[in-house]
C-alpha cells in the first residue's frame, strides 16, 4: 500500500467511527483530536479497525504515532508495505 | 400529605405502532398493529413488533453507533417526555432528577453481536470490542440518558424481567417519597428483538407465536392464541410530587395512587394467580381504594396458554362482580418486555380525557378458562368516564407488579 491509500483507508474508518464528522478539511499535520470530537474509546476504534482489516497489532507505547493523520500514515507505511491495495 | 401524592407530567414513547401518546392512542382505537415480518440472525424469518422513531433527533450517528439500542429508545422517550412535560429543563437541577428505567434483559444483544463479530475472525477474542462493557453493563439504558441529558442524579436499570415497566414507576414513587429526587424520569424499554436467543429460547419452550399475517398473531385469551410476539419500544414519563407539580402549574395526567410488587416463589416460568391476585390487591389496598372503584383493568396476558389461564383466574376472583372492563394492548403491539409495562399504563391513559376503553383485538374464539367479565373483544368500548386504571405486569421467576393510576382530580 502506498500513502495515499493508507490515508484513505483512515479517512474511510474516521468516517466510519465519527459519523457525525465532515472531513473534507482535515489537516494531516495537527493532531485529530484537535479537529473532531475523538476519545480515547473512538481512538481504539482505529486500532481496532485496523486491527481487524490487516490483523495489524499496535502495541500501547506506539499510540502517540496514530495523533495525527501524517503521523498515522507514516506510522503504518513500513507495516503495510506488502499488504495488497483492497485487502 | 400531599408531599406523598406522585403524578405524571409529561409523556414519552415509541411503540411498533406510534412514536407519540397521540399517534399510539389513535392506533389502538383504530384497531391497528405494530406487528410485522422480521428476519433475525441464525433464525430467520419470525414476527416482531418493531419501532421506527427518529433516532436523530436526539442523538448523534456517533452516540447511536457507541451506545445500545436500548439506550436509543430510552434516550428518545426521556427527551421526549421532559419536553412533553413543560420543565423549564435548562434550569432544572439536574443533581435532583433520578432516571429508573426498568428493563427485561440486557445485554444479550450486545454479546450475541460481539461473537458474531469474531466468528469472521476465527473467534479470535483480540477483536473483540472494548465497546462491550459500557454497553452491557446493567445500568446502561438508564445511564445513557444521564449522558444524553446531563442528569447527575440517581440513576437505575431496574432488571424485573417483565413486570418492569411498572417496575421503574414505582421506583420513582418510592423515591419522590422518600425526597431522594425532585423530578423522576422513570419508566421501561426494550431491545430484545435485536437479540436472536429471545425468540429462540421462546421457540424452545413453545411459546412463540406464528401466524400468517403478522397482525393476527398475538392472540390473548383466545383459543388459537400460540405463544408470544416479541417487541421493542419505550414508555417514559416525568414523575414529580404532587406540590411541585402544581407550583408550576403543570398538566398532570394522572396520579399514581397505588403499586405493588411482589414475588411467586415457586416456578422460573409459570405464573402464579394467587400472588397475582395478592399484588393487585395489595395495589388497591394501598390505594385505598376497592374493585368496584377500577374503570379499566390492563391485563398483562401474553397469549401463552397458562400464563393467560392464570391471569384470567386472578382477575375473575377479584373483579367478577366488579363494573371494571379488562382489555389488552399486547394484542395490538406484542410482548413489549420492559416496556410492556409502560406502554400498557400508556396505551389506556388517554382514556381519562376521551372515556374509551381500547380493546383487546383477535379475539375471535375465546378460551372458556379465559373468560372474563367486561372482556373488551375487538372494539373499543366507550365507557363515558374513567377515573382509576389498574395496570398488570408479571414476568419470569415469578415477579409481579401492578400499579394504578387516577384521574387527576385537585
Amino acid at each position: 500500500m502506498t500513502s495515499d491509500h493508507i490515508r484513505q483507508v483512515i479517512l474511510e474508518i474516521l468516517e466510519r467511527i465519527a459519523p457525525d464528522e465532515d472531513l473534507t478539511d482535515l489537516d494531516d499535520a495537527r493532531p485529530f483530536r484537535e479537529q473532531m470530537e475523538l476519545d480515547s474509546m473512538d481512538f481504539l476504534d482505529i486500532v481496532m479497525e485496523l486491527r481487524k482489516m490487516y490483523r495489524i497489532q499496535i502495541p500501547e507505547e506506539d499510540y502517540p504515532n496514530l495523533n495525527t493523520m501524517a503521523g498515522t500514515v507514516e506510522y503504518l507505511l513500513p507495516r503495510l508495505k506488502d499488504v495488497a491495495v483492497g485487502a | 400529605m400531599d408531599q406523598d401524592r406522585i403524578v405524571i407530567t409529561g409523556i414519552g414513547l415509541t411503540s411498533p405502532n406510534g412514536n407519540s401518546l397521540g399517534e399510539y392512542r389513535q392506533n389502538l382505537l383504530a384497531g391497528k398493529s405494530g406487528v410485522v415480518n422480521y428476519e433475525t440472525r441464525y433464525m430467520g424469518p419470525v414476527l416482531a413488533g418493531v419501532c421506527s422513531f427518529d433516532e436523530l433527533r436526539y442523538q448523534k450517528k456517533k452516540d447511536i453507533r457507541r451506545g445500545t439500542r436500548a439506550g436509543s429508545i430510552a434516550v428518545y422517550c426521556a427527551n421526549e417526555a421532559v419536553r412533553d412535560s413543560g420543565l423549564d429543563w435548562p434550569n432544572v437541577a439536574r443533581d435532583r432528577v433520578g432516571v429508573y428505567i426498568g428493563i427485561t434483559e440486557h445485554g444479550n444483544v450486545e454479546t450475541e453481536n460481539e461473537i458474531y463479530e469474531i466468528s469472521k475472525f476465527q473467534y479470535d477474542t483480540k477483536v473483540w470490542s472494548h465497546h462491550h462493557n459500557p454497553r452491557t453493563v446493567a445500568n446502561n439504558a438508564a445511564g445513557e440518558v444521564t449522558l444524553n441529558m446531563g442528569i447527575t442524579g440517581p440513576h437505575l436499570t431496574l432488571g424485573a424481567a417483565c413486570a418492569a415497566g411498572n417496575a421503574g414507576f414505582i421506583h420513582a414513587a418510592q423515591m419522590l417519597r422518600l425526597n431522594e429526587v425532585d423530578i423522576a424520569v422513570a419508566g421501561g424499554v426494550s431491545e430484545s428483538i435485536h437479540t436472536f436467543g429471545i425468540f429462540a429460547s421462546f421457540a424452545a419452550q413453545g411459546a412463540l407465536a406464528t401466524h400468517e399475517d403478522p397482525t393476527k398473531a398475538c392472540r390473548p385469551f383466545d383459543l388459537n392464541r400460540n405463544g408470544i410476539v416479541v417487541a421493542e419500544g419505550g414508555g417514559i414519563c416525568t414523575v414529580e410530587r404532587l406540590p411541585d407539580a402544581l407550583a408550576r402549574g403543570a398538566r398532570i395526567y394522572a396520579e399514581i395512587i397505588g403499586y405493588a410488587m411482589n414475588s411467586d416463589a415457586r416456578d422460573f416460568v409459570l405464573p402464579d394467580a394467587n400472588r397475582q391476585a395478592e399484588c393487585m390487591q395489595l395495589a388497591m389496598k394501598r390505594a385505598k381504594i376497592n374493585a368496584d372503584q377500577i374503570d379499566i383493568v390492563s391485563s398483562h396476558a401474553t397469549a401463552t396458554e397458562q400464563g393467560d389461564i392464570e391471569e384470567a383466574s386472578a382477575l375473575r376472583r377479584i373483579f367478577a362482580d366488579s363494573h371494571a372492563v379488562i382489555n389488552n394492548t399486547k394484542s395490538f403491539i406484542g410482548h413489549a418486555m420492559g416496556a410492556a409495562g409502560a406502554l400498557e399504563m400508556l396505551g389506556n391513559l388517554p382514556s381519562f380525557d376521551d372515556g374509551i376503553a381500547h380493546a383487546t383485538i383477535n379475539l375471535d374464539d375465546l378460551d372458556p378458562r379465559c373468560a372474563l367479565p367486561n372482556l373488551v373483544i375487538n372494539q373499543p368500548r366507550e365507557l363515558g368516564r374513567v377515573d382509576c386504571i389498574l395496570n398488570n405486569s408479571f414476568g419470569m421467576l415469578g415477579i409481579n407488579s401492578v400499579v394504578i393510576i387516577r384521574k387527576f382530580q385537585g
